[in-house]
């Protein structure tokens, strides 16, 4: 199921398939965001932005409008 | 790929230049200070306004090692000013800080991310250790690195160290003295991704690896590479102008190739516990901590204790400092012989000093708070929470402490803003902070409401309610000057929110000790000139005047006449009142009564203007000598002195209401502190923003003062 990366809930984890914006790709590969990485949905900011990613072994924070840009497949959770 | 080294030896060198760079929050700073010790200065990049930490060490009897501090950066991309700092140091042999040796420290409990800066600068043939930084992490989660394995793999040393209990460090420093392989093979093969332009590069310039050939290619426009080299400067940007390539595709497309890698490299090297990890504590914390409700209950209680610390706690050591000075001066005025140079020496330069040391509580009180709420990973959570909010006005999460601190004093907020990345963020956070009603503006506060607003008994407290609103009034100045701002300021940076959520940990108290030392350090040397400087002059002014005018005064004051007709006490207060009428700030004063008048103020008030640039506070004191009031500490005296000075135009109350709202205003959003000014130049490292926040702070002080009189009037 195809969806961006800031419409995740809380505990839903996807895989990273592609980027839209390349300018923000770039940003995001850096910090180990790369396709076929799984990413976790952790946290949503009190004011419903920022939201709060766990990727590569770690957290990352980041804007919803920067997250809106990473397309997911959303993973099915607990099989 | 374990073959292909080429060795270097620094064994018999003197000197040794040591780079320090690795990511944020990998522990880069502890292991500088772990290395170096007290051992350090801060100085500048060239050309660029980020502070660079250097510091020495003796590798042996021989040898001393000088390590440079880079700024934290997640890769070789040129992007925010701290990553071109890092980016100019590695891969510009030209520059003045090009390592010999570079230690790139790596968060081992976060390996694979950490190891992507790695893989870059192994690209670029240069010297390096990597030092595992957080081994005590990876041991505590039960997970096994191999390390000699990694260092096989990577073709570089590697030593596991944990900069926080110190382990590890003396093995690094004895690396340094042992040959050292130079990575000779490419990580990975950048030529395969624009082999035509590498080779069109290569022939220009001698470069020591197609990385470096392809890091001019994807970054020329955002550096200073050949700076001092028009000629070749022209034909490499003709050669690029030519080439149609997309360098963000280009970028990209390393990482990817980098990554791919460094994922065979972690699965082959890190053994994990077990498959699944548990849930964290730092999970745990961060859902009390980002929480809709708790995490702004405790995030303000975190405020309420940093506001009442340096509001109040600092107000004692701030009293023995100014106690000590008082004493100190009456000591020299005792012992010293009278005349020009002493009174220089007690009323320009003691009480210059004094103004100076007197902030330094205020400065260790905020930066023992932010040192421990940036070691702890709870800044970055303040940033998580508040960002959303302070993003609509130009600013960053993290400028609440400064903004909130600004009601304290403005001088150690303005220093607190380094925790902002963003410049365009930080400017803004610097720029609108004095607005906030600073403690030094409460005695003048507290002087003018008592005097145009009755003590009503009862309920309702009117001099507190304007007390409050003119806080209220700091505070949307400042947002909307922040606003404005926001609008104006044209920035290339773009505003990013990715960032790490470090994993929380319990504070280094040497970490904290050594974040004050260097603040304070740095007010006291850098700011502290620009003060006493000011103080000198402003001590001239108003103790100078031209000719012998003030001797004349002198002579009247001591004739028979007066001594009749005044007491000691009284005659003291007559002379010092008209000799300040006559010194140049009373000159100037007068001099500035036609562009005040309208705002109400008669020159009077234009020389406690004129003298408060030193401090605000200075207001009530200058009152009280130009009302001629001995004791200045006796604010009941001045103001009935000043609520019976009648204007000679209307024949009514100099101190009317409007006249007091307007001075009010006035003293709410005038940049009347020049130290603020002195800590805004030394942290923007640039005449233009202090100039620029003197005069939009005049500007709006004045205009706003205007209509307040002209409405109430």
């Amino acid at each position: 199921m195809a969806k961006n990366l800031a419409q995740l809930k809380i505990g839903e984890s996807a895989i990273i398939d592609s980027f839209t914006d390349k300018h923000m790709a770039l940003k995001l590969l850096e910090m180990g965001c790369t396709p076929g990485e799984v990413v976790q949905l952790d946290h949503i900011a009190p004011m419903g932005d920022p939201i709060a990613i766990r990727v590569s072994g770690y957290l990352l924070s980041l804007r919803k409008a920067e997250a809106s840009t990473v397309l997911v497949s959303l993973l099915v959770a607990n099989i | 790929m374990e073959a292909n080294q080429s060795i270097v030896n620094f064994s018999e060198r003197t000197s040794l230049k040591v780079a320090l760079v690795g990511n944020p929050n990998s522990g880069k700073s502890t292991l500088f200070n772990a290395l170096t010790g007290l051992n350090q200065k801060t100085g500048n990049f060239p050309g660029v306004t980020v502070d660079k930490k250097s510091g020495f060490a003796k590798l042996n009897s021989t040898i001393t090692a000088e390590f440079i501090d880079l700024p934290g950066t997640y890769s070789l991309y040129p992007k925010s000013l701290d990553e071109r700092v890092a980016f100019d140091a590695l891969c510009n042999p030209d520059n003045e800080d090009y390592p010999d040796v570079t230690i790139i420290v790596a968060d081992a409990s976060n390996l694979k991310r950490n190891l992507f800066l790695v893989s870059q600068i192994i690209d670029l043939k240069m010297p390096v250790i990597l030092a595992l930084n957080m081994m005590d992490m990876v041991e505590k989660e039960g997970d096994v690195i191999d390390i000699i394995r990694l260092s096989e793999k990577l073709g570089v040393k590697v030593v596991g160290v944990s900069a926080r209990n110190k382990e590890g460090v003396k093995a690094l420093k004895q690396f340094l003295l042992e040959p050292l392989p130079v990575p000779q093979y490419d990580f990975i093969d950048v030529k395969k991704l624009a082999s035509e332009l590498i080779d069109k590069i290569a022939a220009v310039v001698k470069v020591k690896s197609d990385f470096e050939a392809f890091q001019i290619i994807s970054n020329f426009s955002e550096t200073h590479f050949f700076d001092k080299d028009a000629g070749k400067k022209v034909i490499l940007s003709s050669i690029l102008s030519a080439s149609t390539i997309d360098y963000e595709k280009l970028q990209s497309q390393e990482a990817v190739e980098r990554y791919k890698i460094i994922n065979r490299i972690v699965e082959e090297c890190i053994t994990h516990k077990s498959a699944i990890k548990t849930e964290s504590f730092t999970h745990k914390l961060d859902s009390i901590l980002t929480h809709r409700i708790w995490g702004y209950v405790i995030f303000l209680t975190v405020l309420f204790f940093i506001f009442q610390a340096i509001f109040f706690l600092a107000a004692y050591p701030m009293q023995w400092i100014e106690t000590s000075f008082v004493l100190l001066s009456d000591f020299a005025i005792q012992f010293l012989p009278s005349g020009e140079l002493t009174n220089l020496f007690v009323n320009g330069i003691l009480a210059g000093l004094s103004g100076i040391v007197v902030f330094v509580p205020q400065i260790v009180l905020l930066f023992t708070f932010i040192a421990v709420l940036e070691d702890t990973g709870y800044m970055a959570r303040v940033s998580f929470i508040m960002d959303k909010l302070m993003r609509k006005f130009g600013l960053n999460g993290r400028s609440v402490i400064p903004l909130m601190s600004g009601v304290a004093c403005a001088v150690p907020a303005i220093m607190s803003t380094r925790t902002i990345s963003s410049w365009k963020e930080r400017i803004i956070t610097i720029m609108v902070t004095p607005l906030m009603s600073c403690s030094a503006r409460l005695p003048v506060y507290t002087l003018l409401i008592s005097l145009i607003i009755p003590q009503t008994a009862g309920f309702f407290n009117y001099q507190g309610l304007i007390l409050m609103s003119l806080y209220l009034i700091g505070f949307i100045a400042a947002m909307g000057a922040a606003f404005t701002m926001k609008k104006i300021l044209k920035s290339r940076e773009k505003s990013y929110f990715i960032m790490e959520l470090p994993v929380y940990r319990s504070p280094q108290w040497r970490t904290v000790g050594l974040t004050i030392f260097d603040k304070v350090k740095l007010f006291l040397l850098d700011a502290g000139k620009i003060i006493l400087a000011i103080s000198v002059i402003l001590w001239f002014l108003s103790s100078h005047a031209p000719g012998n005018r003030l001797d004349v005064i002198e002579k009247k004051y001591e004739s028979s006449e007066m001594l009749i007709k005044y007491n000691d006490t009284e005659r003291q207060a007559k002379s010092a009142s008209e000799k300040l009428e006559a010194s140049y700030a009373g000159i100037l004063g007068k001099s500035i009564e036609p562009a005040i008048a309208p705002l109400g103020f008669d020159w009077k008030i234009g020389i406690a203007l004129v003298t408060s640039f030193a401090a605000r506070e200075v207001f009530v004191g200058t009152m009280a000598t130009i009302y001629s009031v001995g004791n200045t500490d006796n604010t009941q005296t001045i103001r009935s002195k000043m609520s019976a000075e009648i204007n000679p135009k209307t024949g009514l109350p100099q101190f009317s209401v409007a006249v007091g709202f307007s001075l009010m205003i006035f003293y709410a959003f005038a940049m009347q502190c020049m130290s603020t000014l002195a800590v805004v130049y030394r942290e923007t490292k640039s005449r233009k923003w202090p100039a620029i926040q003197f005069l939009f702070m005049t500007a709006l002080a004045y205009f706003s003062s205007l209509l307040v009189y002209q409405l109430l009037k």
